[in-house]
């Protein structure tokens, strides 16, 4: 299973599913992460944490351990 | 007829230059009861009865964060008869999220379609008329930066407001998902919890998503509520989702329709914008961190070295002190000539303005006024107001510069940047700043916290914040390094490693306590694109926060340095007096005791000190220097008097005095801008009380170990310093508890 905290800076990828509940899934799916979704990532932070990705035209940063919970395909 | 009109929108849609610009310089500035969140209400320019309410900038209206819950409350039980909601066009397909969930409340509802200049610009095309047939509510086209569109909106919003009606929402989900949505509405109905119709759709919506807050306000009883998950459950099932997911999913997707026919793109998706480009450097792996070093310099450098602490002297020692000379000029002249002459005349190197002590002084000299109530007005109000107003002009200065990095989109690549580094010890990214400008002055370091949005990290920043040894502390360093440690060098850096050290424990203790606990700290934020700040944007922000900063911390600190100095002016017969006899020197004599344990209670004038250190730390010094030695005038480090302390301390109990007075509570001004921030007195006396504690418990635990280790005996109080110090490690060892449910308080009476 890959989750989008394992796809490299400049891939795109679609959202499959997301896991987890509670806030912060609540949180990621507000932001515009939901089923479908085409989302690239732009960059790791200076830091290697967090990353920078792309969706629905926007910029959005989110932590790898929350990128775990997005499977993508 | 009063109308009032409520401004909601995501962060970053303009709304606050929307607001500015609607109501100009009538806005209140405050917080929601009980939080940290700003509220800002203001009068419709021209038109005094219409009231214009500034919501938190928001992305939906889940149970979740404090300023969605807070909106939420606030729409739901004020009620406001129009909302008019800000939508970045530029971003519209986030931003519309928000809306739908808008549309749901029975509040008419008018759309601000933001920033078309810039969606003009890229060459996109928007089809108004589409979107309000879609959403079934009136949008209007704006650009807040010129000015465009906001008549109109405004007339729109007030023709609403009169009409009283809100639209009926468009069919936004799938058929499955409407047939259980209209299950669970007629549910509430007959179960006769629906006080207000206009609200069950949203009801509706909210039980299927198991909304806690709600389900714990509507009291519904065992039967309702096991139907209502029985139809939840059902449709779960088909869809296979969770509700929560459902409804989100379902939402995004009826934007995805409803912009494929109203919105046209020109440019390909993947092509790069100039702020991309931008963002390509500043946040690049190699150049982030120097190019994040260098604007900290910067700011530090201009807001509380060169710029601010020249104005912060001017307030403090010209305009709230003897006097200073037009435009400087002659200043230079004057200080060559005092070193050899210390009686020379200031007035005849330049243009000499006296100061407000002086003026006063010669006035009421000449009107033959009491000798205490001249003492009254210039001791201690026009020191109380100058300990006010003294700090202002380089808070000025910094709040320009907050406001620039949050205009342009900066200070999110702060909290990017800064991320890994601070979450290891439970702080935001952005408690990197108010802990920076801390080793100027507590006071603007207190209102940086201002800039970091999650309510528990906020917080905890206010209370750890001055910690960091400030300019006013430096003088006690001072005394004690010279005094009992030859000048050494190592004293001033190790103080400020304390203080380093004491804001990361702290924050670690402190994150582990329920109430810290209480909500999770997703890290899911939007990187909003770069644009130029606004000068009127700027300034107005600056002014908002300036303004607050006087008249919320202004009182406070205006009377606490009263009666600190009615006590150190008065004995308790109520005759003026020398410090040395006052109510103050009694007070310290009858608590110094309490000291004991920390190695300075047999030192009364330390406790004295401690107190007038309230006022202004610098104070400390002064303090000694009449006390001991019956100094008038003392120089900053005390110097002539380091032989008397020297004698009277060891360096073990001096070196404790220091530690309690860096770590205590700060002075008065930076008490009232905690009391600013806080936006409550509970909190703000829990802050003074856990900096005390953590003062007295840090040197008690130094000095009893540092006797130990001496050589000294073992005994009760050794005990229990050792027995602190293991509940201490304890606090900062055990592992992080579970958070606490539901402490938001929520006000859906109707």
């Amino acid at each position: 299973m890959r989750t989008l905290a394992d796809v490299r800076p400049g891939e795109s990828v679609t959202v499959l599913r997301l896991q987890g509940q509670g806030p912060v899934k609540r949180r990621i799916m507000d932001m515009g992460i939901t089923k479908g979704t085409f989302i690239t990532v732009r960059k790791l932070a200076p830091l290697g944490d967090p990353l920078e990705i792309n969706l629905r035209n926007y910029e959005l940063s989110l932590r790898k351990e929350d990128a775990k919970m997005i499977e993508v395909e | 007829m009063s109308v009032k009109i409520a401004l909601a929108g995501n962060p970053n849609s303009g709304k606050t230059t929307i607001f500015n610009a609607l109501t100009g310089s009538s806005q209140h500035v405050g917080n929601w009861p009980g939080v940290t969140v700003e509220k800002k209400d203001g009068r419709l320019k021209g038109k005094p009865d219409v009231v214009i309410q500034d919501l938190p900038g928001i992305y939906s209206l889940s149970p979740y964060t404090l300023e969605e819950v807070v909106t939420r409350n606030y729409l739901v039980a004020e009620k406001p008869d129009t909302i008019i909601n800000i939508v970045d066009a530029s971003n519209l397909e986030r931003n519309l999220y928000l809306t739908m969930q808008l549309l749901e409340l029975g509040i008419p509802v008018v759309i601000a379609l933001n920033m078309m200049d810039i969606v003009r610009k890229r060459g996109d095309k928007i089809n108004v008329s589409k979107l309000q047939d879609q959403l079934r509510c009136p949008v209007v086209e704006t650009s807040a930066v010129g000015g465009d569109g906001l008549q109109q909106l405004i007339n729109q919003a007030c023709e609403l407001a009169q009409l009283g009606k809100a639209s009926q929402p468009q069919i936004v989900f799938s058929q499955r998902l409407e047939k259980t949505l209209a299950q669970v509405g007629d549910l509430l109905e007959t179960a006769g919890v629906l006080k207000r119709p206009e609200l069950k759709r949203w009801l509706a919506v909210k039980l299927f998503e198991r909304d806690e807050k709600l389900l714990a306000e509507l009291h519904l009883s065992d039967t309702v509520r096991q139907r209502l998950e029985k139809m939840t459950a059902e449709c779960e099932a088909e869809l296979d989702d969770d509700s929560e997911s459902i409804i989100t999913n379902e939402r995004y997707e009826y934007i995805s329709r409803l912009l494929q026919q109203a919105a046209k793109k020109t440019l390909p998706t993947g092509q790069l914008s100039l702020s991309d480009k931008i963002d390509k450097v500043v946040t690049n792996r190699l150049l982030a961190l120097p190019i994040f070093a260098a604007v900290m310099f910067v700011i530090y450098y201009v807001s509380i070295t060169t710029v601010g602490g020249l104005l912060t002297d001017w307030a403090n020692d010209g305009v709230f002190g003897d006097g200073w000379h037009l435009f400087g000029i002659g200043s230079g002249a004057y200080e060559a000539a005092a070193e050899i002459d210390p009686d020379a005349d200031p007035a005849e190197f330049g243009v000499w303005v006296p100061g407000i002590p002086v003026v006063l002084e010669n006035l009421l000299a000449a009107v033959n006024c009491a000798d205490w109530l001249q003492s009254l007005v210039l001791d201690g109000i026009v020191a109380g107001v100058g300990a006010v107003l003294g700090f202002l002009p380089q808070m000025m200065v910094l709040f320009i510069f907050l406001a620039i990095l949050e205009d342009c989109g900066y200070m999110a690549r702060v909290a990017f940047i800064m991320d890994r580094i601070f979450r290891r010890f439970g702080l935001s990214g952005k408690s990197f700043i108010p802990m920076l400008v801390a080793t100027g002055c507590g006071v603007p370091g207190v209102m940086a916290t201002r800039t970091i949005e999650k309510e528990a990290d906020r917080k905890i920043a206010i209370v750890t914040t001055t910690f960091m040894p400030c300019g006013a502390k430096l003088p006690i360093i001072a005394l004690i390094a010279g005094a009992l440690f030859a000048e050494s060098g190592w004293v001033a850096p190790i103080c400020y490693f304390i203080g380093i050290a004491a804001i990361i424990v702290s924050g670690i203790i402190l994150k582990k306590m329920r109430f810290f606990a209480g909500e999770p700290a997703p890290f899911v934020m939007e990187l909003p694109s770069y644009h130029l700040p606004q000068v009127k944007s700027v300034l107005l922000t600056m002014w908002d926060r300036s303004q607050s900063f006087v008249k919320k911390a202004g009182t406070i600190i205006l009377l606490s340095t009263i009666v600190i100095w009615a006590l150190g002016s008065y004995n308790f017969s109520m005759q003026p007096t020398e410090t040395q006899d006052s109510m103050l020197a009694d007070i310290g004599r009858t608590v110094a005791p309490v000291f004991a344990p920390l190695g300075w209670g047999d030192q009364w004038e330390a406790a004295v000190g401690t107190v007038t250190g309230l006022i202004a730390k610098e104070n400390v010094v002064s303090t000694f220097g009449s006390l001991y030695v019956g100094l008038d005038e003392v120089s900053e480090d005390g110097n002539e008097f380091w032989a008397v302390v020297a004698a009277k301390y060891t360096p073990l109990a001096a070196f404790s005095f220091m530690l309690f007075n860096l770590l205590c509570a700060p002075c008065f001004a930076a008490i009232g801008a905690i009391r600013r921030e806080m936006g409550s007195l509970r909190w703000t006396a829990f802050a003074v009380g856990y900096q005390c504690a953590l003062a007295y418990a840090s040197a008690m635990v130094f000095y009893q170990i540092g006797i130990l280790l001496n050589g000294g005996t073992f005994g009760l109080l050794s005990a229990f310093s050792l027995a602190l110090l293991a509940v201490f490690l304890w606090l900062l060892l055990r592992p992080e508890p579970k958070a606490s449910q539901n402490k938001i308080q929520t006000v859906f009476e109707s």
